[in-house]
């Protein structure tokens, strides 16, 4: 009833202006454009946009864990992917996965300080506003956490793949910061940490920190969101989302690995399955038609969705209209950015027949995404094996979506 | 003022040789002291090297373990309902899904750790739940003590844990965490030939 009462007195301040607008002919004659009731005072309006009222895709949290938990801080929220388009994830929509962070840590940007030490030379402490002078770069890549899992219960893509998000990031190149600090001889990793309570961080070679890793403030042309770190976050292009380090305010230049709060999530036995579990394969997911959805009938569709890769650019997406026996590529219609969300379409004529439609990524390196049944057979077991076990590493396996005869589709991973 | 002083030679070196392919290029930035970079630095190695000072049991760490931690984690640390933190005493026959890779009792997170300066760490920095960061070196020690005895890696009620002993403390996943290697552009170990 509050926030009832609150829109109606914004209307009411709006209104005068609104009306008065909303009741004009345009010059060519015809109706004018219907207004919406302003749920917002006019100033408000002026001063940050909003979508329309008709527009109401949302992000829910993931189907089989409490979002929050019981102790209100744990929160696993899915992007919804079905109703993206393009490549970018706006922002008010990045999927969030938070251990033991507040979901809405409130840092001040002028109180906020990054300190790089351990074996440098020059241990360096900087301000936001000191790292904004720096030589920025821009660069649009995936996060994605390693508990992005498809399961057969799960319906939609939004809870088979919604844990994963891309944006422009901007900042300064981490190997810029290291390089000013003066990197020492015999260092080897990067411990990272942010400034939420438990202090959550990772351990991550030192070459990956070299090679492409920026500490960033901005995301698609805006701060960071606050559940996106703000004001400073580790970006790890193509590795698990856990090591993008959030509330970033330390990283310590190490001879070894350390193992912090949030690296347990990496502990495996076989080297092999520790490698997978690091670097996202390549991986690719069909947002329509996709889990949910419903086809009015017969017809043309444009068949589309996603790929992407922790190993670079995407070189070819092929979908199958045939549960997997036959592959046509698909057409990329953007420009392909390395270790990116990368929109893929393909025309499609469906005719009414009950089918299974798959989509499969192969990447730069040359790295082809699998089934679940070329995953088992590499680890020597059953093809059902996954049925009962999680996926070894990152879970990249090509996802079918399963289109019934009356236009209905369903996931149809067994 | 230390800082500085440790700086003059570092700048007249840098003047004298402007080839020094490690000089800083942009000159921003704030040099941290040496009390700044410690009251922030709570990161251990597996080595121990940074652990401060201290030391405790586990006949000390179950109090503190009482005071602290049993409001979330239960009386016996098994039942919660915040993440278990001693294996169970009679563990059902069929124990439900055990994280990867299981080790004893399964869910027991503290025992998965491959180095006992992880447990350190991690109760230094995350623990108790409000209040973060409160814990005193002797606590820390204690409560690591604590979960260690009752999870059967250290024999000794009394055995001390500190700077020293800690980084030596066996556990049992010590083998059983791979650190693999990367380097840029490398693909991950399997995908299928076309």
């Amino acid at each position: 009833m509050a926030s009832k009462k609150a829109s109606r007195r914004g209307f009411l301040k709006a209104g005068a202006a609104a009306a008065a607008v909303g009741a004009m002919k345009t010059a060519s004659g015809q109706a004018a454009v219907p207004q919406a009731q302003p749920q917002k005072s006019l100033k408000d309006l002026v001063a940050y946009g909003e979508r329309s009222r008709f527009v109401t895709s949302v992000r829910v949290p993931v189907v089989d864990r409490p979002s929050p938990d019981q102790f209100g801080l744990i929160f696993h929220i899915l992007t919804p992917l079905q109703e993206q388009v393009g490549n970018i994830t706006p922002s008010s929509l990045h999927f969030v996965g938070t251990h033991r962070g507040a979901i809405v840590p409130d840092l001040d940007p002028k109180e906020h300080k990054f300190m790089i030490h351990g074996m440098v030379d020059r241990p360096l402490e900087f301000t936001v506003d000191e790292l904004k002078r720096f030589p920025s770069v821009s660069r649009i890549h995936f996060i994605e956490c390693l508990g992005n899992h498809s399961k057969p219960e799960y319906k939609t893509v939004q809870e088979t793949h919604g844990l994963t998000s891309c944006s422009e990031w901007t900042g300064v190149p981490m190997s810029l910061l290291l390089k000013e600090c003066g990197v020492q001889k015999g260092a080897a990793w990067i411990v990272s940490e942010g400034l939420e309570e438990v202090k959550g961080g990772g351990s991550i070679r030192l070459a990956k920190a070299m090679d492409d890793m920026m500490v960033a403030y901005g995301q698609n042309g805006e701060p960071l969101r606050p559940q996106q770190g703000f004001p400073l976050r580790l970006i790890v292009p193509g590795f698990e989302g856990v090591y993008n380090t959030k509330w970033l305010r330390r990283v310590k230049v190490v001879d070894r690995y350390y193992m912090t709060y949030n690296d347990y999530g990496h502990i495996q036995k076989e080297e092999e399955i520790a490698a997978m579990t690091v670097q996202w394969g390549p991986k690719s997911v069909i947002t329509f038609p996709s889990g949910g959805q419903q086809l009015p009938g017969p017809g043309v569709y444009q068949i589309t969705g996603l790929a992407w890769s922790g190993g670079g650019k995407v070189r070819k997406v092929e979908i199958s209209t045939d549960g997997g026996q036959t592959w046509k590529e698909a057409e990329i219609p953007g420009e392909v950015h390395s270790k990116a969300h990368t929109r893929f379409g393909l025309n499609w004529k469906w005719d009414g027949q009950e089918c299974t439609l798959m989509s499969r990524c192969t990447d730069e390196l040359g790295q082809l995404q699998p089934m679940r049944s070329q995953l088992a057979q590499h680890f020597h077991e059953p093809p059902d094996y996954y049925k009962t076990h999680g996926v070894q590493g990152t879970d990249n396996m090509i996802q079918p979506w399963r289109v019934a005869s009356d236009g209905s589709v369903h996931n149809a991973l067994v | 003022m230390r800082s500085f002083r440790f700086f003059l030679p570092v700048i007249a070196l840098v003047v004298c040789h402007a080839a020094w392919a490690q000089s800083p290029t942009y000159g921003l930035g704030k040099t941290p002291t040496e009390d700044e970079i410690r009251a922030w630095d709570i990161s251990i190695s597996p080595t121990g090297k940074e652990l401060p000072p201290g030391h405790g049991t586990a006949k000390e760490g179950a109090q503190v373990y009482t005071q602290k931690c049993s409001i979330c984690h239960g009386t016996t640390g098994s039942e919660g309902p915040a993440p278990m933190v001693i294996k169970r005493q009679n563990p059902p026959a069929n124990p439900g899904p055990c994280l990867a890779p299981c080790i004893r009792d399964g869910n027991v997170m503290a025992m998965h750790a491959p180095y006992a300066t992880v447990i350190w760490d991690f109760i230094n920095r995350g623990m108790p739940f409000k209040q973060e960061g409160s814990l005193k070196p002797d606590e820390v020690y204690a409560l690591t003590a604590f979960i260690l005895y009752k999870n059967g890696v250290i024999g000794g009620e009394d055995d001390v844990l500190d700077q020293q002993s800690l980084p030596k403390v066996k556990m049992p996943n010590a083998d059983g965490a791979a650190i693999p290697d990367w380097k840029p552009g490398q693909p991950r170990p399997f995908w299928p030939k076309p």
